[in-house]
């Protein structure tokens, strides 16, 4: 069984002991302990069942490469799945529990699977599941779904928070082993502004288990030297419990410090997601051991040799009594001396290789443990842990020699620097025979803004995997190497997707050459460790079956992220309130107290209706439609753009920008104008109002304004750079208010201070004054055919004239009105609006708007798109009205159909509505819409198709319902 | 994430304070234009791999249009400049011909 | 008629720094370009020099900032709007340029305490430790344009009125 040592332990702190629980499971750990060390002392060697045979698993590994040892962290608003043991820290009170079983982890229905792992094979659902076709939706996704997917999803809001932050630095160092640290001191000591990341809560690395000594000095020594120098300098900043997951375009790193994953609930952020720009990086990133592929190489208490010596030396846990060592290279000696010097047994020492002579296997030898070249494992025995290992010759094909009684087996097959963060920015690598294992090749970096190299790699990441450079490391894939099909039916290669030796082969049978494809057919490397330790072993296998080498089949492409970040992080502070600015007007607060119901527009939040109780949202809107049209209505007109142009240019420069002329307009009066893009389809409108001779202030639509002026901007700065003119965007200096209804002009002079007569302020015209002691400007324009006044005011007295207003119109019957009621009125006058009758291929034309379209102008924005032939024809679909024959409501999006049927058996189509609504004035629906030929065809009966299918009849019409002449307005 | 210097105000600029503008030195070609020019102008855009040359808004701070020369392979800028020329300036094509000596600039064989 | 009121009417947080609103205050978008009367004309309103390339000038509750080439930020208090407008129409006059009051179009924010730089930092993709003082820059704070610049024991932020409180429910759970 696994154990705590009664000594040692350089992480863990005696004398703060924790208890936390596993599957409910009551058991005690230290303070430093990671949880998979402190489910190791506890004997807890099974902690999860694997993805698709549901095969019994056990910790692997001891940092973010480990595929197996996942589990559910926490509870409740707290719980977090596929949360990896091995770098989790243990606090106090922690819950978590094994994931992927049902109904336990010691006994498991889906570990059928297992036993019919044969009918299993790599591809099985996309060769399995296809006939018969809707077996698909009803019978074998349910069930796949429900057997699939690795941890719990949590059901309640995040109780945490969390932050991002942006940092800068000339060099970012990211891993704080010997060579980061050394890089990191360099840097600084040229004066470099240096940010060193470590995922680590401690800075060193692997040196501390497996150096002695650092440039001469006891490697503790060095080390709290080395740290106290960094941490003592200005220009450096230390970072641990921080992964550099991303490396993308011109230096820009991303990085995930978990703050408080240890300290749940202690106020702090939980991970804040660090920005981070650096003039170079430097990749110190280390190495990762490889597994060796024998039968029964996943049974639980086979865990990397590194591994286990990281357990025995930091975290003082015995894996059991008896380890058996396998390996093809000398740094698995460690493990077996540390073991030792434990006072823990090794049987023996396997060695692939035909000789082992380096200092450490001589070590091994003189301390008495047991040593064996050219030896493989046949077969792990066991079930839910290891009980021993068969013994062979690593050249043959797995007769078994010997068997060995054992309780653990550490092995190595060698380390793959780990090039992640080279490789994320299109940093090359090249194959390395010493090593076996690919590099990064210094002659093919990725490219900074500069064209200098990104990033620089250090250390074992280089492929420098000792203190002292490379060690020779040679290739072995298979063990034995002739191993038959049973063996290799039970050697797992990627652990969390399950996929075994015989998979990658079946795939190179069946033609899949690209490792890409490869990946994707088998889910090699597509698990959440994203191959960390399978991803070799896999190519190897790959490239062994296709008769080729592992260069010439190259590796997948590495992507962000390095390890799994938590949604919570990417979005930092953008949740609740603040998940995205809402524009509010300055009127806002009065709305919201009025009980407006709110829609988005753009950014901004504007009022739909204003709903009494007891009404739905619909009688509100025709309550306000008739009020305003019988009385008067009040509408929050604020978020209108307003964009002055000034200059001696400015009425050549608006030419150009509306169809309509806006030259000539007279001081004081007001135009309607229409905007248009280069291909000459309607883009905006709004009304221009001539302030002084070399001054004009144009209305935009309220979504409108920033493009609207960004698209001026674009013209000045870009094609007439010449032209003297200047824009400015005022729209958020001003409320506006449109007060509107037979009973607008008899507010304006109760709230009185000027003029507002027929005479003085006839329509289209505008004049600045007093109203109620407040400085406005107001323009006689109207949208809805009523009497109508929009009166801007400076928004910091916005609240207070919108209340002056309210107050002053309680005896006129004044009530506000939202979006939906102008949306009706302005329909029930055939007043088109942008994004309802235009969609970004509808001309003015179209929509017979050609009186505001100059003939006599040689240029405007959009007037050569306009003249494009397709645009001419007759057959285009034109705006009209449509009056249903039973007054129904045409439903939103319904098209008019035609005659006969498409290549797909759908009805053939004419045209389709645009705007619909039901007129609380004619008290029945009314529509517009674009129909084909539309003009010509005023009197016939179309079809419109209905969301409950069939159709609903109606007569065409011009699109002026409600007040032909204009008399409302014009009073 | 890129990092262009805006020419005007000097900030290098990260990528989300920018707008995209796509290719640079578009001729217009209003009224009297061929339908084959203006569907030039309107349609037939660049898109090497390689040296080529784009507009960019400094959106979220002076509001200025600029234009930036680089490499859309491996990301080299090369140079900014203002908007309000028709070709790039003789540096910026040095500065290309430097870094990439197989580069030669098209436009003059631009209708 | 009313007092002037704010976007926030002077809202006020404290986290690890001090937030709050400041304000109404009087601003003047100012463009033009390369006139020989602009030193004069903002001298007579704000009574600093033209600011260079990204620099704010300050001067008591007065402060003249560089916004772009052709554009300038003139801060001054909010009853003296008027009377600036039409002394920069009498210096300026027959000049192309262009003035408007977007007094009432801003919210504008302090950032106070030792700890003022890492609230923006959380928000804003700006080295400040290399921001200059009396430098101004035009960023976003999280996902709206703000400009901001160092003074006195903090900085003073910029935005659109109507992200007004947007902008302070950021600064102020970023100062948690």
């Amino acid at each position: 069984m696994s154990t705590r040592l009664a000594k040692g332990g350089r992480l863990i702190d005696r004398t703060a002991p924790v208890e936390f629980t596993f599957n409910g499971k009551r058991l005690k750990g230290f303070q430093g302990d990671t949880l998979a060390a402190g489910l190791l002392a506890n004997d807890q060697v099974m902690v999860g069942r694997s993805f698709k045979y549901h095969r019994p698993r056990g910790i692997v590994a001891s940092g973010p490469e480990e595929p197996n040892a996942l589990v559910n962290l926490g509870l409740g608003a707290r719980l977090e799945p596929n949360q990896r043991t091995t770098t989790t820290e243990l606090f106090d009170g922690l819950d978590s529990t094994s994931q992927n079983h049902w109904p336990s982890l010691e006994f498991d229905v889906g570990v059928v699977n297992n036993y019919v792992a044969r009918f299993l094979p790599a591809g099985f659902y996309y060769k399995t599941f296809i006939h018969p076709r809707p077996f698909w939706k009803h019978v074998f996704e349910p069930i796949i779904r429900r057997s699939a997917g690795l941890g719990k999803a949590p059901t309640e809001g995040d109780a945490d928070r969390y932050e991002q932050a942006y940092a800068f630095c000339d060099v970012l160092v990211i891993g704080a082993g010997v060579a980061g640290l050394k890089a990191a001191k360099a840097a600084a000591d040229k004066g470099q502004r240096v940010i060193l990341l470590e995922q680590a809560p401690t800075l060193g690395g692997r040196a501390p288990v497996d150096q002695t000594e650092v440039d001469g000095q006891p490697v503790e020594a060095w080390l709290s030297a080395m740290e106290s120098d960094l941490a003592a300098r200005d220009n450096v900043t230390i970072r641990t419990r921080t992964c550099g997951f991303g490396v993308y375009d011109h230096g820009y790193v991303l990085a995930d410090e978990r703050v408080a994953d240890h300290t749940p609930g202690d106020g702090r952020p939980k991970h804040r997601l660090w920005r981070i720009r650096a003039g170079r990086i430097v990749s110190a990133t280390g190495a990762i051991e490889r597994p060796l592929s024998f039968a029964g190489n996943d049974i639980p208490g086979v865990m990397l040799a590194g591994a286990m010596r990281d357990y025995v030396v930091n975290y003082a846990v015995s894996p059991g009594d008896r380890t058996v060592v396998v390996t093809n290279n000398d740094s698995a000696y460690q493990t077996a001396l540390a073991l030792k010097a434990a006072g823990l047994d090794v049987p023996a020492i396997l060695d692939a290789r035909d000789q082992a002579t380096g200092p450490l296997p001589e070590a091994a030898r003189a301390a008495g443990i047991r040593v064996l070249t050219g030896k493989a494992i046949a077969k792990v025995k066991g079930a839910k842990r290891v009980t021993g290992v068969t013994v062979c010759a690593q050249a043959g094909e797995g007769a078994v020699q010997e068997e060995i009684p054992c309780e653990a087996v550490a092995m190595s097959g060698g380390w793959s620097p780990v090039v992640h963060l080279w490789s994320h920015c299109g940093g090359k690598l090249l194959w390395d025979d010493t090593i076996s294992a690919f590099v990064p090749d210094p002659a093919r970096p990725p490219l900074n803004h500069d064209g200098s190299a990104m990033v620089e790699v250090v250390g074992a990441a280089s492929g420098d995997l000792t203190l002292d450079g490379k060690p020779t490391i040679p290739p072995v894939w298979v063990m034995p190497q002739g191993a038959p099909i049973a063996y290799r039916n039970k050697m797992w290669l990627d652990y969390q997707n399950d996929v075994k030796v015989s998979d990658v082969q079946l795939a190179a049978r069946e033609g899949y050459l690209s490792v890409e494809h490869t990946k994707r057919y088998t889910t090699l490397g597509m698990a959440t460790d994203q191959g960390k330790l399978s991803n070799i072993n896999g190519l190897a296998i790959l490239a062994d079956a296709q008769g080729s080498q592992i260069p010439q089949v190259g590796t997948t492409t590495f992507r962000p992220p390095y390890t799994p970040v938590t949604i919570g992080a990417l979005a930092g502070e953008s949740r609740g309130e603040i998940f995205q600015p809402l524009r509010r007007t300055p009127m806002h607060e009065a709305h919201e107290a009025a009980g407006a119901y709110f829609e988005p527009v753009g950014l901004w939040r504007r009022p739909y209706c204003y709903p009494r109780a007891g009404e739905t949202h619909e009688q509100a809107v025709h309550r306000e439609v008739t009020n305003t049209r019988t009385n008067l209505g009040l509408l929050d007109a604020s978020t209108l753009g307003k964009i002055i142009v000034k200059g001696p240019d400015a009425g050549r420069f608006l030419d150009m920008l509306y169809t309509g002329v806006m030259s000539t307009l007279p001081v004081g009066k007001c135009r309607y104008g229409l905007m248009c893009n280069e291909q000459g389809f309607l883009s905006d409108d709004g009304v221009v109002a001539r302030i002084d001779e070399d001054t004009w202030l144009c209305h935009t639509t309220s979504g409108g304004a920033d493009r609207i002026h960004a698209w001026m901007e674009d013209w000045l700065q870009c094609e007439w750079w010449d032209w003297k003119v200047y824009t400015a965007n005022v729209t958020e200096q001003y409320a506006q208010v449109a007060v509107v209804g037979p009973n607008a002009r008899k507010l304006l002079q109760v709230l009185g201070g000027m003029d507002v007569s027929k005479e003085t302020l006839p329509f289209m015209q505008w004049a600045d004054g007093t109203l109620a002691g407040f400085p406005v400007r107001v323009y006689r324009i109207s949208f809805s055919g009523e009497l109508s006044y929009e009166i801007a005011v400076p928004a910091s007295h916005g609240a207070a004239f919108w209340a002056a207003c309210q107050e002053a119109g309680k005896a006129l019957g004044a009530m506000p009105y939202g979006t939906e009621c102008l949306h009706v009125m302005r329909a029930e006058k055939g007043f088109i609006m942008i994004g309802d009758e235009t969609d970004g291929t509808v001309i003015p034309q179209d929509l017979g708007l050609d009186w505001a379209i100059s003939k006599k102008k040689a240029d405007f924005l959009g007037k050569r798109g306009q003249e494009r032939t397709y645009l001419a024809n007759p057959d285009r679909w034109k705006l009209m009205g449509f009056e249903t024959l039973d007054g129904s409501v045409v439903p939103d999006g319904a098209y008019i159909v035609a005659e006969g049927v498409n290549a797909n058996g759908q009805r053939n189509t004419q045209g389709r509505v645009t705007s619909t609504y039901y007129s609380p004035t004619l008290k029945r629906g009314i529509a517009m819409g674009l129909l084909k030929q539309g003009p010509a065809r005023v009197g016939e009966v179309v079809e419109f198709n209905t969301v409950a299918g069939g159709t609903v009849k109606a007569k065409v019409r011009d699109t002026v319902f409600f007040d032909k002449d204009g008399e409302k307005q014009n009073v | 994430m890129l990092i262009l210097e805006c020419p005007y105000c000097g900030v290098k600029a990260e990528e989300t304070e920018l707008s995209p503008g796509y290719e640079a030195h578009l001729k217009r070609f209003g009224p009297g234009s061929s339908p084959e020019e203006f569907e030039a102008y309107m349609f037939a855009r660049k898109n090497p791999k390689g040296v080529h040359f784009e507009r960019w808004r400094h959106t979220y701070g002076c509001g200025k249009w600029f234009l930036a020369a680089r490499c859309t392979a491996t990301l080299e800028v090369f140079g900014t400049y203002p908007a309000q020329v028709s070709e790039p300036p003789a540096d910026i094509i040095a500065k290309i011909q430097a870094r990439r000596p197989d580069w030669r600039p098209d436009w003059k064989d631009m209708k | 008629m009313s007092d002037p009121v704010s976007a926030l009417n002077g809202a006020s947080a404290q986290g690890f720094a001090a937030i709050r609103e400041v304000g109404p205050l009087g601003m003047i978008t100012l463009r033009a370009k390369g006139l020989k009367s602009l030193d004069k004309a903002i001298k007579a309103v704000t009574g600093t020099k033209l600011p260079a390339q990204r620099r704010i000038e300050v001067n008591g509750d007065r402060a003249c900032g560089w916004m772009s080439p052709d554009e300038y930020l003139l801060i001054l208090p909010y009853a003296d709007v008027s009377a600036a407008l039409a002394s920069l129409a009498k210096s300026l006059a027959g000049e192309h340029y262009l003035a408007v009051d977007v007094s009432d179009a801003r919210a504008v924010f302090r950032v106070e305490g030792d700890r003022a730089a890492e609230v923006l930092a959380k928000l804003v993709p700006v080295d400040f430790d290399r921001l200059e003082p009396g430098e101004l820059r035009r960023s976003r704070t999280a996902q709206v344009a703000a400009a901001m610049w160092k003074q006195d024991q903090g900085f003073t932020l910029v935005c659109f009125r109507s992200v007004a409180r947007y902008v302070f429910d950021l600064l102020a759970n970023a100062s948690r």
